[in-house]
């Protein structure tokens, strides 16, 4: 599956996020932002950095990594991608969604 | 003499032992498992003890059974690990060198990570059924229930064997069926991913049955505290869910030792590289089994197929030679849907599970991603397989360390 973002032609998954990480800019994050009504602040910036960093280190992330990592408190992480915000920021960030195995 | 130390005789290190015992030099090599813990769990099992499917009996056996005669089995507390001196330091102070460290100390259930969990309600009406004490608390607590709210929850990712809660969801619809009391009880399942199933064609393939077992989900459900005086659990949003008994997966977490050792991540983790099972700080220290930072499953099955694949390259790493990519996150899980009928899983850290045949692709006799009574039958005959086969290091024939695409439905 393809979609178009910031004129660029991207793989995508039923659920349109990312396939190939590596086809990811800052442009497409911004309007896969858009997409999900999420203004993209340098805070949420910062939040994507983090996501980044975890995804090349084949981390997991949860919400308790995201507390512990001093970027953001949870109740912000909330207010900077509203309903669902992991599930958002990894779709924005260009990373697979977290999963459980099923 | 070397010294060859593995820490934990839980499932992983256990068969660890086992796979060395023959191929080491014993001339040469000396191996030592330490654990604190008398009794080794059949682990499985505690998801059927609630239900009264298996007895107590059935999952337990003294821990000495399974470690070779020719190993030193130290039943001792570990307090740390000094990579820097190749060293470990027992609770009794003692000290122990090693060449070769493996750790499989695997994870625990943190529920003291979420306010309110083990308050006063704890295995009052609050449960875990990852631990024995847990799993037993709830068949007892069944047994005199007669309905209401059940909530089944799950605390955060990762957990050990992820898809648990749900065959407790399914083995619960069938228990209060089988007390003909279903119509008393409200079954929701309680997620923080955005569904019960996430992966595409298992949701497709599998979501009848929350549908047709009339169990409710709730989803990105992140919970922030259990308000146990009112019987809520409360996420970061506010949402609120009302229990009468609430079945909690707690938080997992690695083991203290790994983070008074400094080996872990955020949760105790111990970061390992997700093809070759070293870890990544030292090069003489290796992990496999539940205590990983790797991308696949907590499960028995992803710790027997690394043994086969850690084996080799503990040999190749004695040997100086390259250790080998091998591990490809495989795992195989068997999955209790209730009624007497299960389905089984093979998948990888890139393929997601499938329909197909397993282990002989187009003949089976098992079915992937379809219910069956035969996958039934296979997760029964597993208990078997385990004290038997599996810990001892055995290889399961015509299952390979590493996934076979034959006989799978991919696209």
């Amino acid at each position: 599956m393809y979609k178009t973002f910031a004129k660029i032609k991207v793989n995508v998954n039923e659920e349109g996020y990312l396939t190939d990480f590596n086809q990811w800019t800052k442009e497409i994050g911004t309007e896969i932002a858009k997409e999900q009504k999420i203004e993209m602040t340098d805070k949420n910036w910062k939040v994507i950095d983090y996501i980044h960093d975890k995804f090349k280190k084949e981390e997991a992330l949860s919400i308790r990594g995201i507390k512990k990592s001093g970027v953001v408190d949870i109740k912000e992480f909330y207010q900077l991608f509203p309903g669902g915000p992991l599930k958002k920021a990894t779709m924005i960030a260009g990373v697979p969604k977290p999963k459980s195995c099923i | 003499m070397k010294n060859l130390v593995i820490l934990g005789a839980g499932t992983a290190g256990t068969m660890m032992a086992n796979h060395l015992v023959s191929k080491l030099k014993e001339d040469i090599w000396k191996i030592t498992i330490i654990d604190q813990y008398k009794t080794h769990y059949y682990q499985p099992g505690f998801l059927f003890l609630p239900f009264d499917i298996y007895t107590t009996k059935q999952v337990k056996k003294s821990g000495k059974e399974f470690i070779p005669k020719e190993v030193n089995y130290i039943q001792e507390k570990i307090e740390q690990i000094i990579p820097d001196k190749n060293e470990i330091i027992l609770d009794n102070s003692k000290r122990l060198n090693y060449d070769i460290l493996i750790i499989a100390t695997g994870t625990k259930i943190a529920p003291e990570e979420t306010e309110g969990m083990t308050g006063p309600m704890w295995h009052k009406n609050i449960f875990d059924f990852y631990t024995y004490e847990g799993a037993k608390a709830l068949r007892n607590k069944f047994r005199e229930w007669e309905g209401g709210k059940l909530v089944i929850h799950i605390t955060e990712m990762p957990i050990k064997c992820p898809v648990a809660p749900l065959e407790f969801a399914f083995l619960a619809d069938s228990y209060f069926k089988n007390e003909g009391i279903r119509d008393k009880v409200d079954i929701t399942y309680v997620t923080p991913l955005d569904g019960a199933f996430t992966k595409p064609k298992a949701t497709e393939a599998l979501h009848y049955l929350l549908e047709e077992k009339g169990i409710k989900e709730v989803t990105d459900f992140n919970i922030e505290r259990v308000d146990y005086e009112n019987n809520k659990i409360i996420d970061y949003e506010d949402t609120e869910i009302d229990y009468d008994l609430l079945v909690t997966v707690p938080t997992n977490m690695g083991d203290s030792l790994i983070e008074r050792s400094g080996l872990g991540d955020d949760l105790n983790f111990v970061p390992t590289n997700k093809a070759t099972l070293q870890t990544t700080a030292n090069e003489n220290i290796f992990a496999l089994g539940d205590c990983t930072n790797l991308p696949t499953s907590k499960a028995g099955s992803v710790a027997h197929f690394e043994a086969e694949i850690l084996t080799e390259n503990i040999l190749r790493y004695i040997e100086g030679k390259k250790l080998k990519e091998e591990f490809d996150g495989h795992a195989n899980c068997f999955i209790e849907t209730g009624n007497g009928k299960a389905l089984l899983i093979d998948f990888n850290y890139t393929q997601e599970p499938v329909e197909g045949s397993f282990p002989f692709p187009g003949v089976g006799p098992l079915s992937l991603l379809k219910e069956s009574r035969i996958n039934h039958m296979g997760k029964m005959a597993f208990k078997w397989i385990y004290w038997n086969m599996l810990i001892k290091g055995m290889h399961i024939p015509f299952v390979s360390a590493t996934m076979t695409k034959r006989g799978k439905k991919l696209n």
